[in-house]
């Protein structure tokens, strides 16, 4: 039953932009894009017990990274979405070193305070990043030869990129490594006890989330062909987080489909008012209050209460 | 030589104002173990309160303006500490998340009810003529803040290490289930240190008024700094809030100065490094 369920999913997905609208497609591209990213932060929040507040760093940089050597130093797409990941994940090592010399509360602030610095340069670097304008006028890559420029053609590029980054990150989560990544986040002294090195754990497992951050940010950058600092905000790092949380962290799913709610509510209500942050703001401290596991553990909980 | 003095004493009116926003911040973590990210929109609405109502009413002091704005700040605070902070005391992560969607709805109330464009805060008339400091010209307000800070970074020590409060405060903050054990109530203890510590940030916000004026962001642009202050310093503790303060206060003077696009990177070079060799930070006693 479930593989069924699966596969008409699957189907669904493929056939998408056949009976849907450009709008749909669209906005099914920018859930794909969420998804991955979400993902790549429940890898930290829900597998690791790691709550980083400035995912939204490797989004950021790999996009802008992508964005400068393409249209300032006319690079090609493929060495520059390379070079974009490679950099990215190098950061990502480097602030894992920073980031773990402390636990919860004091990882929490030390991404956070992070991420508020790359936004700051972001922001203020203007002669580099082009400050508030952002960078516009970019293009999307054309990987053999076939033009991304179509809303549909767009979506199945995204689909692939999202398909394997789904495999590849839930093989990571049932890997023995993953498992291992959950002992030293529910028993850190019992792993050290027993041989691993919950510090080196932690960080393969930073720069992992790191990378597919990197990632989605890249076909962030190539799904709006437009840069700004808010990528880099806050604001970003909390939707993901809510996502993550809202679908039930430390699921193989939830998270994608949390991250597509956030998205379709933010869509929604971006078109009918403004105030989008006090929305979001609200919705977190409902989601924490009375929603703490998640909306798929949530519903998962339901269905199996019910008789068969 | 000219540009090391006053830039230097600009230093020292922005290690002020960081202590009046980051010693609440210390505090509030110290006792609840809780990293309060509303503090920066606290800080804000201080500002807001602070601006629109010398705006309103043209004879009010500056320093009423701070009082008044500083129980107003501290009574919201109260009332999301009483209402939402205490239902989640088994979850502080919960805690966490919830105070940063706060920080969310505080700063976008703050966008709808005043608009995008900044709000000055007017310098006191009487401190508006400028003072002079070793033969250099400079603005008096910055040297009355550096004051402020230190008469409310004094009080405070008074408070904590001279009262009987003070004394079941710094008993939470060492053993917070042997402090319940003896009969101190730490529950409402919580809800004095979040007041206190929203309260000296509202106050904080109007007396930065001059300087900053008040502006939609101005709570992302403080967070941060006061989150860098507290990691250096030693999370929960006055005297390295006070430090911590001062030295981001010079840091980031000098690299704005100095090398104004890398001021930014400046400012958490320091950051690292006492991460790297005293992740407990300069002053502090716990790790993070």
């Amino acid at each position: 039953m479930k593989w069924i369920a699966a596969a008409l999913l699957a189907v669904a997905l493929v056939l998408l932009p056949f009976f849907a609208g450009d709008f749909y497609v669209n906005l099914a591209s920018q859930m794909l894009i969420a998804a991955i990213f979400a993902l790549s932060l429940n890898l930290l929040v829900g597998y690791g017990g790691m709550t980083s507040l400035g995912h939204a760093s490797y989004l950021g940089v790999a996009a802008y990274m992508s964005a400068l050597l393409t249209s300032r130093y006319g690079w090609g797409h493929g060495a520059s979405a390379v070079f974009s990941i490679l950099g990215t994940t190098a950061m990502a090592g480097f602030f894992g070193v920073i980031a773990l010399r402390a636990t919860g509360l004091g990882f929490l602030m030390i991404t956070l305070a992070l991420s508020q610095v790359l936004w700051g340069l972001a922001y203020r670097m203007s002669g580099v990043t082009n400050g508030d304008n952002g960078i516009g006028g970019l293009t999307r890559p054309m990987p053999f030869g076939i033009s991304l420029d179509s809303a549909a053609a767009f979506y199945w590029f995204a689909l692939i990129v999202a398909s394997f980054s789904f495999l590849m990150m839930t093989v990571f989560a049932a890997s023995s490594f993953g498992s291992s990544l959950k002992g030293v986040r529910d028993q850190p002294r019992r792993m050290a006890a027993l041989g691993f090195n919950p510090w080196m754990i932690r960080w393969i497992t930073f720069v992992y989330a790191g990378f597919w951050g990197g990632v989605s940010g890249l076909l962030y950058v190539y799904y709006n062909k437009y840069i700004h600092p808010t990528s880099l905000s806050t604001t970003s790092s909390a939707e993901a987080l809510l996502g993550v949380i809202a679908g039930g962290s430390g699921t193989a799913a939830g998270p994608a489909v949390g991250a597509a709610l956030v998205l379709l509510l933010k869509n929604y209500v971006s078109a009918y008012l403004d105030r989008w942050n006090m929305l979001l703001g609200a919705v977190f401290v409902f989601i924490v209050l009375v929603m703490p596991t998640g909306i798929v553990p949530g519903l998962t909980k339901l269905l199996q209460r019910r008789p068969r | 030589m000219q540009f090391w003095i006053i830039q230097g004493l600009n230093s020292l009116s922005l290690g002020g104002l960081l202590f009046l926003l980051s010693s609440g911040f210390s505090l509030i973590f110290g006792l609840m173990r809780l990293a309060n990210l509303t503090h920066g929109a606290f800080f804000m609405l201080g500002t807001y309160f602070g601006a629109i109502s010398l705006r309103n009413y043209s004879g009010l002091n500056i320093w009423v303006a701070a009082l008044g704005a500083g129980i107003a700040v501290a009574a919201i605070g109260g009332l999301f500490e009483r209402l939402i902070l205490t239902r989640l005391k088994t979850n502080p992560l919960g805690q966490v998340l919830v105070t940063l969607g706060m920080s969310f709805i505080i700063s976008d109330a703050c966008l709808m009810f005043w608009g995008g464009d900044s709000i000055p805060v007017p310098t006191p008339q009487s401190l508006q003529a400028p003072t002079r400091v070793f033969g250099f010209v400079f603005p008096t307000y910055r040297l009355v803040l550096v004051g402020c800070a230190i008469a409310a970074a004094i009080a405070l020590y008074f408070l904590l290490e001279r009262t009987r409060l003070g004394a079941m405060i710094r008993a939470g903050v060492d053993d917070r289930q042997m402090a319940r054990a003896v009969g101190i109530p730490v529950s409402r203890l919580f809800t004095i240190v979040f007041c206190l510590g929203a309260g000296i940030a509202g106050a904080g916000g109007v007396l930065g008024g001059p300087i900053l004026s008040a502006y939609p962001g101005l709570d992302g642009d403080m967070l941060p700094l006061a989150l860098i202050v507290v990691i250096l310093g030693g999370i929960g503790s006055l005297l390295g809030a006070f430090v911590g303060s001062f030295i981001i206060g010079f840091i980031y003077t000098f690299g704005s100065a100095l090398f104004p696009e890398l001021a930014y990177i400046i400012l958490f070079l320091p950051m690292i490094f006492v991460i790297a060799f005293r992740p407990q930070g300069l002053f502090g006693r716990v790790g993070a």
